[in-house]
């Protein structure tokens, strides 16, 4: 049974709320969905193409395996070529282009790469292996941390001294901010993620709502949810409203998930962060907290920083700041395809370019 | 990455205080979940799970309201 997926992708539901937005809009609008998982719905049931022309949806960095800086791939592919180490990740992961190297060459080659569902199977890897040093290669949001966490707590609860982890974990509100505060963006309003809200709830969006007077809803992943928010976004920029509403209430509480905000922090800090294509941000990423600093993979291996290089064809940054479409890079399609990816955007099944090359393939 | 799929609680196992655990039915697929940080779930709940996580329990109350509501907009005088 599918409760919860099949109702919400009722098409009698779908087309009401068209027909809701469409009776609603009079001038046109863009708003940006933040997250991946939202990006592949839109494209899967194609909706862009159910709504009215005056709404254009463009596509936010909210994937964070496209996200996740070479460095850090290049050093999980250093981890991953050393003899002692278990590298372990989410599948995700393995075929993201390093400077020269992906996890997966390193696989093909002897390299000791595992994947996991979840971070708690990679402290029975670690168990299973006494030998041998098991490395987690710590990636997502705010709704991927919390797990992270959890095995990094567990860890030290079961005296586990041959597991660490390669943090690459980022925040979604500072990147928003990020976007906002480029004088050039487009942004009317933002579809805001779900699933990072089901953690972090929405507090730490109202003060940017206020300040950049723009409206945020919370939107969750299916067809019916992504309408729905669209046109709780729509209604609010046509009554020239700003501020942040729920449209996902069945999973995300105003206050989030406080037992898991106080694990987050209790093992991580906010760090400075390089996104991928986009640059720094202040602020955007998670490092572990002084009481968890064994468990630092990059302390660990003294792991240092080497100069990387970013494939000069992908314009991942244009994709993932919503500047550009996947289907205007020369290379879409062409020299990059899912078989073969220039960048992460191609390579992760959340990236905007990867959405475009298996639902849509031609131009827009 | 940040796929999240609603599941159904069938068991829980509050053996280890620090790892509170359930068994969750994914249509067909059954998976080991940690509920540590989700109040108040019981058998038969609906949890949105993430990488072995229940990230929170779904509220179904509001799943059917939000439909309902859907349905109402759909009532003939919005009709084109
Ligand atoms: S299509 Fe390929 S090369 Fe172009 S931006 Fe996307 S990932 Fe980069």
């Amino acid at each position: 049974m599918l409760k919860h997926i099949d109702e919400y992708r009722d098409k009698a539901l779908v087309e009401t709320l068209v027909r809701t937005i469409k009776a609603t809009v009079s001038r046109k609008w863009t708003l940006m969905e933040i997250c991946g998982g939202q990006t592949h719905s839109i494209m899967r049931y194609g909706l862009q193409e159910l709504l009215p022309n005056e709404i254009s949806l463009i596509h936010g960095p909210g994937c964070p395996v496209c996200v996740t800086p070479v460095e850090l791939i290049d050093r999980a592919v250093e981890l991953g070529r050393r003899p002692e180490v278990i590298l372990v990740s989410f599948g995700d992961m393995l075929r993201v282009p390093g400077s020269h190297e992906d996890l997966l060459s390193v696989k093909a080659k002897g390299g000791a790469i595992r994947m996991v569902y979840a971070p708690l199977d990679a402290l029975d890897i670690a168990e299973r292996n006494p030998e041998k040093e098991v490395v987690f290669f710590g990636v997502g949001f705010e709704t991927t941390a919390p797990a992270v966490a959890l095995a990094i707590k567990q860890a030290r609860h079961r005296a586990l001294e041959n597991f660490s982890v390669l943090v690459s974990h980022v925040l979604v509100p500072p990147a928003i901010q990020a976007l906002l505060e480029d004088r050039q963006n487009q942004i009317d309003g933002f579809l805001a993620a779900g699933h990072v809200c089901a953690i972090m709830g929405t507090q730490e969006y109202i003060p940017l709502a206020s300040k950049y007077k723009i409206p945020i809803v919370v939107t969750g992943f299916e067809p019916v949810d992504i309408l729905l928010g669209i046109h709780k976004c729509i209604n609010m920029l046509e009554q020239k409203r700003s501020g942040v509403e729920n449209a996902y209430a069945r999973s995300v509480r105003p206050e989030g998930n406080p037992a898991a905000q106080e694990l987050l922090r209790e093992v991580f800090v906010r760090v400075d962060r390089k996104w991928r294509g986009i640059g720094a941000i202040p602020g955007s990423g998670l490092g572990l907290s002084d009481a968890y600093l064994k468990y630092d993979a990059t302390l660990k291996f003294k792991l240092q920083s080497v100069g990387t290089e970013e494939p000069e064809l992908c314009m991942a940054g244009e994709i993932l700041t919503g500047r550009k479409k996947p289907s205007q890079c020369p290379a879409f399609g062409t020299r990059c395809k899912p078989e073969k990816p220039l960048g992460a955007p191609m390579v992760s099944t959340e990236g905007a370019c990867s959405a475009y090359y298996r639902y849509k393939k031609q131009t827009p | 990455m940040c796929l999240a799929v609603p599941g159904k609680i069938l068991s829980i196992d509050l053996s280890k205080p620090e790892l509170k655990m359930a068994r969750v039915q994914f249509g067909e697929a059954i998976r080991e979940i940690c509920i540590q940080w989700v109040d108040g779930v019981e058998i038969g709940d609906y949890i949105l799970a993430h990488v072995g996580t229940a990230l929170s329990k779904i509220d179904e109350a509001d799943a059917l309201f939000t439909l309902d509501a859907l349905r109402e907009m759909g009532a003939p005088e919005l009709d084109p």
